[in-house]
């Protein structure tokens, strides 16, 4: 398990742990600690960092299916519950509600994305007893009145409008659509004005009473609080929950069709935005720790990376120039993107597939592999740099399936990643004409 | 006011609530105001130390006292510029050399510039603390400021110019409400520059900048995290205190004669998918103007816009439904006077001038009447609690020690922070209400469907 270095508390544990393993200093004296993985009365399973540190505690909800799962015609549907949970519930109304959580000092927040939903709690710890409450009333007695929704609604529709007119959503949407044309990861996960306009309080009331189910959720907790005591307070906030499968769906698994496409679509603006992609790998797929690695050295690392180099340094032709894996529960992505004056961005486009043609062909050098290491190492402890951040990874630990000893393993599997590791997963992913292109401006001699 | 982020899309948070940060007593178990310590080097260097040993982990940054306001005459954007050559290495150490070393070593950096400030921050294993502040000391004095280098660099700011400022109807009217707002002071230039006076900035104005501010005497070097003051002061001293002295250096800019006349601007363009209208009053800030509202008008924001349970939110959005977002924003964190901005977006049905008598009922009843003492007391814990949240982070603490003390403010404003808040009464926000909301002195935006 993770160690702790006495005197220090919490997650500082999990950092001089790692960092030690990565950087091979000696270890000095040291008291276990751990995740706890807490099975509370009611059977829920949670798992929990004890942080004394400051009174504060976060916990982190999760429920399986997200704006996949929104019926045709319907789409927008998950996040407009999202944004309708602390409007109104049980005994408040809106207003009423929104009240009493600030009256405790309490953060409460909904969202979704294309496979979870997702439930965020932040209270101090005084305040924990009503924070906890109100988070169960939330949870179980949404009102989805119609004043709330129908105001909701309007700003949503006035949210799809706006985005309709950014360069960067625009291309963002047609890229999905492109690369998924009979899948719902191609449909709009936000919704469009007449999609928005068709959701009704069935709707709500349905995806509430049949996604946010008891046995579908998982439990990630960090803070200043007993855990016998959370667990009380987490079998009381979930205890009105209907039971309900663990899951709803089904959704088909899906390799994204990239068959080499360049869109253009014309927009009125100096500048392109461009979204390029390619399938990728998902998360538990044996070659993600490789294309992890692959990725930073392309395009993940910042301003080390060689993308940002060749476009950013040396050609001036992009002020943000990007790659990120995007593993999705049914399918893996790997995404990029940068904006470029209309008249240079075809040269920036050359430049970077002549990246992806080079990273394909040569994958990395001895030094690139040592650095990219250090950095996915080194950053790792201090990314979890606040309890909401800690408890948001272990409620992801749980959902990706990655085992309560990812903290203390993770950066194994990236120091065990070789050059043949990296080559293989390039030649695997890096594929040039495959790669498809979604372009939003006016661009100058890109594409026919 | 606008703040310009050299490698992270999107604006500062930490603007919002810079004020943040405060200690509420007998809570203050991770970060204690007692605890903080400040000392000036024989040079001049400002030096500020925050001990939080809840990690091994450590910020750095290093402040300077200049800013985009601080830009030549007809040359703006030379602060922002430079702030993006400061990366492009020095004689000992080349062209990336510095980020790839913290990069190397898991860290993370970045740089910002605003109107007042010019910021480089690094957060590393608290052990590689020397390594940063090597690399941040060398290159205060000796930066290589080639033209080729400057010109491909050009074009990247030019970039994100066109992509922070020029792709989007609302960037455009935020830029020109500015300029609109202020009819004297630099406030109403865009940090980042005109685009055509980046476009006649030459290396030599770079030079010329970086010889006149950047010295130890102008800067200001905030360390939070794992380690104490006398290990970062060993090692200022090495670094820092090994740098000679400055001339002494004179901030003077132009000043705003009274402001007489309201004005008002519509920018129509093919892209906007909402219509809205904003309104910017020129307002006093922490240290500019008549200072003793700065506090109250922090609590009106909230209560007059602040969320779902604001009056502008409740009224024009809740209640009469007339519009689909409302509400106000106020930081009393810059040099000179500041912008306080209300803003509503109508419904659908709803015409912009309805929306923008709305706005002003609603204006007009809190500039007439007290706000009610429940408002008050949410407004006071919002402020309170969101401190206690921002606590969670290192990098949080340093932004605000340097943000605080850049403006000429002290450790003491911060460690009273919490009982200043408390007491405020309703009659200082009437009175701080009755103060900025005048026409007069503001600016109002509309944003329409329609060619421009």
């Amino acid at each position: 398990m993770i160690k702790r270095i006495l005197g220090r508390s919490g997650w500082s544990g999990v950092f001089v742990a790692l960092v030690v393993a990565a950087w091979g200093w000696a270890v000095p004296a040291e008291a276990a600690t751990k995740i706890i993985d807490l099975r509370t009365p009611a059977g829920h399973r949670v798992w929990f960092v004890r942080e004394p540190a400051l009174p504060i505690v976060s916990i982190e909800l999760g429920f399986r299916g997200g704006t996949e799962l929104d019926p045709p015609g319907k789409e927008g549907l998950a996040r407009m519950v999202a944004a309708l949970m602390d409007e109104g519930a049980g005994e408040y109304d809106s207003l009423g509600f929104q009240r009493r959580l600030e009256d405790y000092s309490v953060s409460l927040g909904f969202s979704v994305d294309r496979d979870a939903f997702r439930v965020s709690l932040r209270t101090l710890t005084e305040n924990r007893d009503e924070a906890f409450r109100l988070l169960g009333t939330a949870l179980s007695s949404p009102r989805f009145e119609a004043d709330a929704a129908e105001r909701v609604r309007g700003q949503f529709i006035a949210d799809a409008s706006r985005r309709n007119q950014d360069p960067d959503a625009i291309a963002a949407k047609a890229w999905f659509a492109k690369a998924f044309p009979e899948h719902p990861y191609g449909r709009s996960s936000r919704g469009e004005p007449e999609t928005i306009k068709s959701i009704t309080r069935i709707d709500l009331k349905t995806f509430a009473a049949s996604r946010l189910t008891k046995s579908g959720v998982f439990v990630g907790a960090v803070g200043d609080i007993d855990p016998s005591e959370l667990s009380f307070l987490i079998d009381r906030a979930l205890a009105d929950l209907p039971a309900g499968p663990a899951e709803s769906g089904p959704v088909n698994e899906v390799i994204a069709h990239t068959p080499g496409s360049l869109t253009i679509i014309r927009h009125k603006a100096p500048q392109s935005s461009v979204i390029l992609g390619l399938p990728g790998p998902k998360r538990n797929d044996d070659d993600f720790y490789p294309a992890f690695v692959l990725n930073y050295v392309l395009g993940g690392g910042g301003m080390t990376s060689r993308l940002y180099q060749e476009v950013r340094e040396k050609r001036g032709l992009a002020y943000s120039v990007y790659t990120y894996l995007s593993p999705f529960r049914y399918s893996g992505l790997i995404l990029g993107g940068f904006a470029s004056v209309n008249d240079r961005v075809a040269e920036s486009l050359a430049v970077v597939k002549s990246e992806l043609v080079r990273i394909a062909s040569e994958g990395l050098n001895e030094r690139e592999l040592a650095d990219a290491k250090t950095y996915l190492t080194g950053s790792f402890p201090m990314r979890l740099d606040s309890n909401a951040k800690i408890a948001g990874t272990l409620l992801t630990m749980q959902m990706d399936g990655l085992g309560i000893d990812y903290l203390e393993k993770r950066n194994d599997y990236i120091n065990a990643v070789t050059l043949a590791d990296v080559r293989r997963a390039a030649v695997k992913y890096m594929k040039i004409e495959d790669l498809t292109v979604v372009v939003v401006g006016d661009p100058q001699g890109v594409g026919p | 006011m606008t703040v310009v982020i050299r490698r992270c899309v999107g604006t500062a948070a930490f603007v919002a609530f810079a004020i943040a940060i405060a200690f509420i007593p007998g809570q203050a178990r991770a970060v204690d105001a007692a605890t903080v310590v400040q000392f000036t080097l024989a040079n001049g260097l400002d030096v500020v130390v925050i001990p939080d040993h809840r990690a091994a982990v450590v910020t750095h940054m290093l402040w300077y006292r200049v800013g985009g306001a601080d830009d030549p005459p007809g040359k703006s954007g030379v602060a922002h510029a430079l702030e993006h050559m400061m990366f492009k290495g020095t004689r000992r150490f080349g062209p990336g050399v510095f980020s790839a070393s913290v990069a190397r070593h898991g860290g993370s950096e970045n740089a910002f510039t605003t109107p007042d400030v010019t910021a480089y921050h690094q957060t590393v294993a608290s052990d590689r603390l020397e390594m940063v502040m090597e690399m941040e000391a060398d290159r205060m004095r000796d930066l290589v400021l080639e033209s080729a280098a400057f010109e491909s660099e050009r074009l990247v700011i030019l970039e994100e110019r066109r992509g922070r400022s020029e792709s989007t109807p609302g960037g455009i009217l935020r830029e020109q409400v500015a300029a609109a707002q202020y009819l004297n002071h630099p406030y109403r230039l865009p940090v980042i520059g005109w685009a055509h006076e980046i476009r006649a900035i030459t290396i030599d104005d770079l030079r010329k900048f970086y010889e006149t501010y950047y010295w130890p005497n102008n800067a200001l070097l905030v360390v939070a995290g794992d380690h104490t003051a006398d290990s970062v002061r060993a090692l200022a001293e090495k670094y820092y205190g090994a740098l000679p002295r400055g001339p002494e250096i004179v901030r003077s800019r132009t000043q705003e004669p009274p402001q007489v006349a309201p004005r008002r601007l519509e920018y129509h363009d093919t892209r906007v998918g909402q219509p809205s209208v904003q309104r910017s009053y020129l307002a006093p800030s922490s240290t500019a103007g008549e200072k003793e509202h700065s506090l109250p008008l922090l609590l009106l924001s909230d209560i007059l816009g602040g969320g779902g349970t604001s009056r502008l939110y409740r009224e024009l959005v809740s209640e009469k439904k007339i519009a689909t977002s409302a509400g106000a924003s106020y930081s009393g964190a810059s040099l000179d006077l500041t912008q306080f901005y209300v803003y509503v977006s109508p419904a659908q049905g709803t015409d912009l001038d309805t929306a923008e008598a709305a706005m002003d009922r609603v204006i007009a009843v809190i500039r007439e009447n007290d706000v009610t003492d429940d408002e008050l007391t949410r407004a006071k814990k919002n402020l309170l609690a969101s401190t206690i949240y921002a606590r969670d982070s290192v990098t949080g603490s340093a932004r605000l020690y340097g943000r605080v003390l850049t403006q000429g403010r002290t450790i003491t404003d911060i460690q009273e922070f919490s009982s200043r808040v408390s007491a405020v009464t309703a009659d200082d926000v009437k009175r701080a209400a009755q103060h900025v909301f005048d026409l007069r002195r503001s600016v109002t935006g509309r944003l329409l469907k329609g060619e421009s």
